[in-house]
């Protein structure tokens, strides 16, 4: 090995704290790209190659009820490939130990044959015979929630009828990768099923025999997908079609690719952060490093050796540091793309999901961290080459504080000398130290910004739950009905309250934007499930007119006094022309809110419901539950605690993990900078603290001259990084955000305590660590040192 | 007399401007033959570091002309100048300016890798007598052992010139005659021409021909007829 290759091991050695807390940055910017990215192609390409394979339909058009006829006039449209129609239903099934009955889709089985759209994936027992109406395939999903087995029996109702049933098998399929009860956000494996079941038997169930209330089509290469919408919507319009939808309006698909977006944004938005970080930390301590081997680097000059050859030394040293961390980052990231993989499963049901490495990241990574590491240095490293070789043989003259701060009169007076030590060091650099407290109040940004958004979350499912729903549990019928099945649930014992709701899929249209949605129809001054403004205040609903959801009025592009198209897809399915009356704050989905008997009116269906919100007495809640689960006009019930529970634990458990992951990154970059700062201080400071201590100074009164200087920095720095933190948590806002969910951001003095504290843990713990070396320092070689 | 190694002309050092500005040398003329031991004497900053950092490739003259073998010196590039050092010269310090993180033969390598025609890094340390501690790292040696290491790194590319500034300054005088042996045999054994910058008069004894110093320019200059071994020299 060469002689410079030892020196440069040794020196890695003997600095590897600060090697240490760079190589650490490095790889959690590294690890977080190679993570992201490598999810990014894991979900895009399963969930490519799953919808290829399982030939999921690219249109989907929910119909009342149109002849099995259509189907061959449905095809014959410019566009498409294939269509097929099927019988869908609602359906409750009975599950031992479950006060509610599970809210279930039942679909029909596409026959044999190459050719049939949205196929299942069997994951075990068979398919069920077509003669036989009684047995049917259930998702895989639900049947492991509740221990059911091919072979075993359920109860489910469809249609207001009982039937019983045999499970002959379990499937997966590409349509029900993310599944929820309706009008949740959460998938929960227990609370949501799928029945599939021969074509017949269904038909029968729902009285659909010769007919089909959903097409299926798929597109040619050169489909235009609007003009295929449009032309099937006008096809289907006679026999009550509800709105053809694309597949990227699919819940599930909505849900997937929202997910890898956010991924992908993610991947993009924050490692660039941490690499500057990276190259700031790099760049304090080969600054720090050349200065003191200015003699070094003179006398390897005086040997001979050129500029070129000993900055590509010192170079090589930040590679290393660079390799390391790229390494270390590359091993990280492929373990906790893993392990994001094993929870993405518990989310989205795919037949496989096998954690994928995007070569190409691998390479960015690596490439960007050792970039990132030369680039701090090569600011440096231009001293190296300006540095002439008889200059470096003698020592440095000493730094000139006569330019510092003159301290005289009252202030001398109160001010001893260690004092003036530490304010005439950080006044006599003071770019220097601004360098410092700017490094430093990156890191209590990024732990400010990363607390604030969880804080966020936690609105957000508080806003959600106990503001705009104030209601225990929702009940949704099978089709509009009456204001006599209010007045019979409100009479039921248990029921405090009730309050009719109506949602009608919609179609909003805005000059040329349009969004595939639902209308909510509340009472005119709803005290169970209401809009709120932004202040949270409960907004009364326009006599006409609609309340738009800030998501919806984004993506509309519309604000209060504009006027909408709405297209309903339901009943006569008039088309509205209806004013902006205000904008509504809402965190989950994009709702648009309307007065129920505006609605009504306009359907020209007076006192219509579909659905009701409830407050119930819990001691009787099991009895109310059989209740209504035996009323054919019954769809579903839902619980909104459990709802709550699953959101939570989403984002605890899954995706939310995420915001862990940052906080404790965020943890390290914070460490990371005021440990290397504190280094420093102490490497450059040797000297005289020896002076200080050989004077008769204790180690403390040495180390106040030290810390104290770490300390001014520490707090310059926490009240820019609350600034920043501010800005930075509405940049990550807005990059969470999705139609899914949006994140507020307001100011939450415990995130900016807790990052206060963090950054002042991290100070304490560094300036522990220097004070322990100053303790140990030994005197006479440090006075000894020409430095 | 011999070739040449060095021919000075009005060789002129200023350091600094206007009032603030120091002479450090003030028109040199010199002539040093190839092979010889040269002891250059006199006060601190009369001018003999800043001759030997210029003539050594270390340094800029403000003006004059420096000629090593008849190469001007004073107008090289770095570039130039850089290999100038690498296959000619050879540097050892009062303060011997080891690498604290190199063994004594790594601190060696650190030359012979670069040099055109090194010697062996142990036969080097070998002809200071370190052979045995090649492997201590410099906090782990004496002073005198630290410069004998800085020595041999510098004899250890055979260089055609050795500059030596104060090399014995920080040594007492056994370990200074020490010292004053090894170069004095690296003259005699490998033709280096030696300059030697030092404070110490008595040394002035071993020499071949002898620089005075003061206020930046030569006094006198003194060929000894006789030279005295190192070991016999009055410390």
């Amino acid at each position: 090995m060469s002689p410079l290759d030892a020196k440069l091991l040794r020196d890695l050695w003997r600095m590897k704290g600060q090697v240490a807390a760079i190589a650490a940055v490095l790889a959690v910017s590294v690890m977080l790209l190679v993570m992201m990215r490598g999810l990014v192609v894991t979900l895009t390409e399963t969930r490519d190659a799953y919808y290829e394979r399982y030939r999921l339909a690219e249109v989907f058009a929910p119909v009342a009820r149109a002849p099995e006829r259509l189907v061959d006039r449905l095809a014959a449209i410019p566009g498409v490939a294939s269509a097929q129609g099927r019988v869908t239903g609602r359906a409750l099934i009975d599950v031992a130990g479950m006060a509610l009955p599970v809210q279930a889709q039942a679909v029909s089985l596409p026959g044999a044959g190459e050719a049939a759209l949205n196929d299942i994936f069997l994951t075990d027992g068979r398919r069920p015979a077509p003669e036989r109406a009684e047995e049917i395939l259930l998702l895989e999903s639900f049947a492991e929630a509740h221990g059911l087995r091919p072979g075993d029996s359920i109860e489910a109702t469809m249609n207001g009828r009982r039937h019983a049933f045999r499970i002959t098998g379990l499937a997966l399929a590409p349509e029900f990768i993310y599944t929820t009860a309706p009008g949740e956000m959460v998938p929960d494996a227990a609370r949501f099923g799928v029945i599939w079941m021969g074509r017949d038997a269904l038909a029968a169930a729902y009285d659909m025999r010769g007919a089909f209330n959903e097409a299926l089509m798929t597109l040619t290469r050169d489909a235009r997908p609007e003009a295929v919408l449009a032309a099937a919507d006008r096809l289907l319009a006679p026999w009550g079609g509800r709105g053809a939808y694309a597949r990227d309006d699919l819940p599930s698909d909505i849900f997937v690719s929202e997910e890898i977006d956010g991924l992908r944004a993610v991947s993009v938005a924050v490692p660039p952060i941490f690499l500057a970080v990276v190259a700031f930390l790099t760049y304090i301590v080969i600054g720090r490093m050349v200065q003191s081997e200015r003699e070094e680097i003179g006398l390897l000059k005086a040997f001979g050796y050129t500029g070129r050859e000993v900055a590509g030394h010192y170079l090589k040293f930040v590679l290393v540091i660079g390799a390391l961390g790229a390494a270390l980052g590359c091993v990280l990231g492929i373990i906790a793309g893993r392990w994001t993989v094993d929870i993405y499963q518990q989310f989205y049901k795919f037949p496989f999901l096998v954690f994928r490495l995007d070569y190409a990241a691998f390479a960015i990574a690596v490439i960007f961290a050792l970039l990132a590491a030369a680039t701090g240095a090569l600011f440096v490293l231009r001293k190296v080459f300006a540095l002439a070789p008889a200059e470096a043989m003698r020592p440095p003259a000493p730094p000139d504080y006569s330019r510092a701060s003159r301290i005289g009169g009252r202030a001398a007076r109160l001010l001893d000398q260690p004092t003036r030590m530490v304010i005439r060091r950080v006044t006599r650099q003071p770019w220097r130290m601004a360098g410092a407290a700017v490094g430093i109040a990156c890191g209590f940004a990024l732990s400010a910004a990363m607390l604030t958004v969880m804080a966020g979350f936690v609105r957000t499912v508080d806003m959600t739950f106990d503001l705009t729903d104030r209601s225990d549990v929702s009940v949704t019928f099978t089709h509009a009905v009456g204001a006599r099945t209010l007045h019979e649930i409100a009479r039921l014992p248990g029921v405090q309250r009730v309050e009719g709701v109506r949602h009608v899929p919609v179609i909003f249209r805005a000059g040329r934007k349009t969004h595939q949605g639902a209308l909510t129809a509340l009472p005119r001054n709803p005290a169970l499930f209401r809009a709120l403004d932004a202040r949270t205040a409960p907004l009364a609903l326009p006599q006409d007119g609609v309340l738009l959801s800030r998501t919806l009025a984004s993506i509309l592009d519309l604000s209060a006094g504009d006027t909408l198209t709405v297209e309903v897809r339901e009943g006569a399915q008039p088309v509205l022309r209806l004013p902006v009356a205000g904008v509504a704050e809402t965190l989950l989905g994009a709702p648009a809110y309307m007065e129920l008997a505006a609605l009504n009116r306009a359907l020209g269906e007076p006192g219509r419901v579909s659905g009701a919100h409830l407050m119930v007495d819990e001691a009787q809640a099991e009895a109310l539950f059989a209740d209504l689960e035996s009323r054919p006009a019954v769809a579903g019930i839902g619980r909104k605690q459990a709802a709550r529970d699953s959101l939570v634990e989403m984002m605890n458990q899954g995706v939310g993990m995420q915001r862990f992951v940052m906080g404790g990154i965020a943890f390290v970059i914070a460490f990371g900078i005021v440990y290397n700062a504190a280094r420093i201080a102490f490497a450059e400071r040797a000297r005289d603290l020896a002076s200080l201590r050989v004077l008769g100074f204790t180690t403390g009164e040495a180390g106040f001259v030290l810390l104290g200087e770490l300390a001014v920095v520490t707090l310059a720095a926490i009240p820019l990084g609350a600034l920043m933190a501010w800005y930075l948590a509405h940049a990550i806002a807005a990059g969470f955000a999705s139609e899914i969910y949006q994140i507020p951001v307001v100011f939450d003095p415990a995130s900016f305590g807790i990052a206060a504290l963090v950054i002042l843990g991290a100070a304490l713990f560094s300036g522990w660590l220097v004070r322990r070396d100053l303790a140990r320092a030994d005197l006479v070689a440090a006075l000894k040192t020409r430095d | 007399m011999r070739h040449p190694a060095f021919v000075t002309e009005g060789l002129t050092r200023v350091y600094g401007e206007g009032h603030a500005a120091v002479h450090a040398l003030r028109g040199v003329d010199l002539t040093i033959p190839e092979g010889e031991l040269v002891v250059l004497l006199g006060p601190s900053g009369s001018g003999k570091s800043t001759l030997l950092n210029i003539i050594g490739g270390l340094d800029r003259a403000t003006e004059g002309s420096a000629r090593f073998r008849g190469q001007e010196l004073t107008t090289m590039s770095d570039a130039a100048l850089t290999r100038y050092r690498r296959d000619h010269v050879g540097f050892v310090f009062q303060f011997y300016n080891l690498m604290p993180s190199l063994t004594a033969r790594e601190n060696v390598e650190l030359v012979t890798e670069i040099a055109a025609n090194p010697m062996d890094p142990g036969e080097a340390l070998a002809l200071v007598g370190l052979g045995e501690r090649a492997d201590h790292f410099p906090a782990q040696l004496s002073g005198g052992e630290q410069q004998r290491v800085a020595i041999a790194r510098a004899v250890a590319k055979q260089p055609d010139v050795l500059f030596c500034d104060e090399p014995t300054g920080a040594l007492d005088s056994k370990t200074g005659r020490a010292v004053l042996g090894v170069l004095s045999d690296v003259n005699a054994e490998l033709g280096s021409t030696v300059l030697m910058v030092t404070h110490a008069a008595a040394t002035a004894a071993m020499a071949h021909r002898v620089i005075h110093f003061a206020d930046g320019r030569i006094r006198e200059v003194v060929e000894n007829a006789t030279r005295l071994p190192a070991e016999e020299i009055e410390w």
